[in-house]
């Protein structure tokens, strides 16, 4: 499986972008599937620099990406703080916009844009998220 | 990431060229917040040329708009492209900005 490692920087998401967004590619995703993953990804590696190790530089981020018969595998690996994805309420957006707070946007667009979100957390091994996003 | 502003009648036309994310968000939201910071309230984002935007820089558009209501002005989209809209529509953003397929037509809105 294609794997590279990144420093835990805001600066490095697009590259992390490219990496994926190659593959995916190469998996055969349409272009509206193939910019679905882009996002996941930039959207988990940003809530792992910013919540997971609370701030930049603080730690790696390796990815992992993989064309399957189906589409593509996704596995994200960091050692930063664990969290609750299950924690974090739907928007609702019947609300006025004043009243509006952008709390878990990421993993919403996550769990919605991707076929399969997975999240292992390990406070030795490091923390493990898999995603997969089918033709 | 590029931004350019051209000023209007009633509002100012904004461009970006290339990625808005965790890292170019706050430059975007800096280049909105000047312009509801003068005299105007009425802005036009032209999206034609944004290559990806992240939930960072949604959330921008989203209280951008919070600002121009509380001065009776709004925000606009244009040329907004089509892979983009599933995500903008999942952050709300349909919900509470206008969305125009060019920028006459988002211009001619104010």
């Amino acid at each position: 499986m294609p794997t590279r490692t990144f420093p835990g920087r805001f600066r490095c998401l697009p590259e992390i972008g490219d990496f994926v967004t190659r593959i995916a590619r190469q998996a055969g995703l349409d272009s509206a599937q193939v910019y679905a993953v882009q996002l996941a990804v930039d959207e988990a590696c940003t809530n792992i620099i910013e919540h997971g190790y609370g701030d930049e530089g603080r730690g790696e981020i390796v990815c992992s990406c993989d064309s399957t018969d189906e589409g593509i595998t996704i596995m994200i690996k960091d050692w930063g703080q664990r969290f609750d994805p299950h924690g974090i309420p739907e928007p609702d957006y019947d609300i006025p916009l004043d009243e509006l707070r952008p709390r878990g946007a990421g993993v919403f667009l996550m769990n919605k844009l991707m076929d399969e979100v997975a999240f292992e957390f390990d406070s030795v091994e490091g923390n493990t998220l898999t995603m997969k996003k089918r033709r | 990431m590029k931004i350019s502003t051209i000023q209007y009648k009633r509002c100012d036309l904004v461009k970006v060229v290339g990625r808005i994310d965790g890292h170019t968000a706050p430059d975007l939201e800096k280049a909105f917040a000047e312009i509801i910071n003068g005299d105007k309230s009425g802005i036009v984002f032209d999206m034609a040329e944004v290559d990806f935007i992240s939930s960072r820089g949604l959330w921008v558009l989203l209280e951008t708009q919070k600002a121009c209501k509380k001065k009776q002005g709004k925000l606009a989209l244009a040329n907004v492209p089509e892979d983009m809209l599933e995500s903008l529509d999942l952050a709300g953003v349909k919900h509470f900005v206008e969305i125009y397929t060019d920028v006459a037509a988002a211009v001619g809105s104010f």
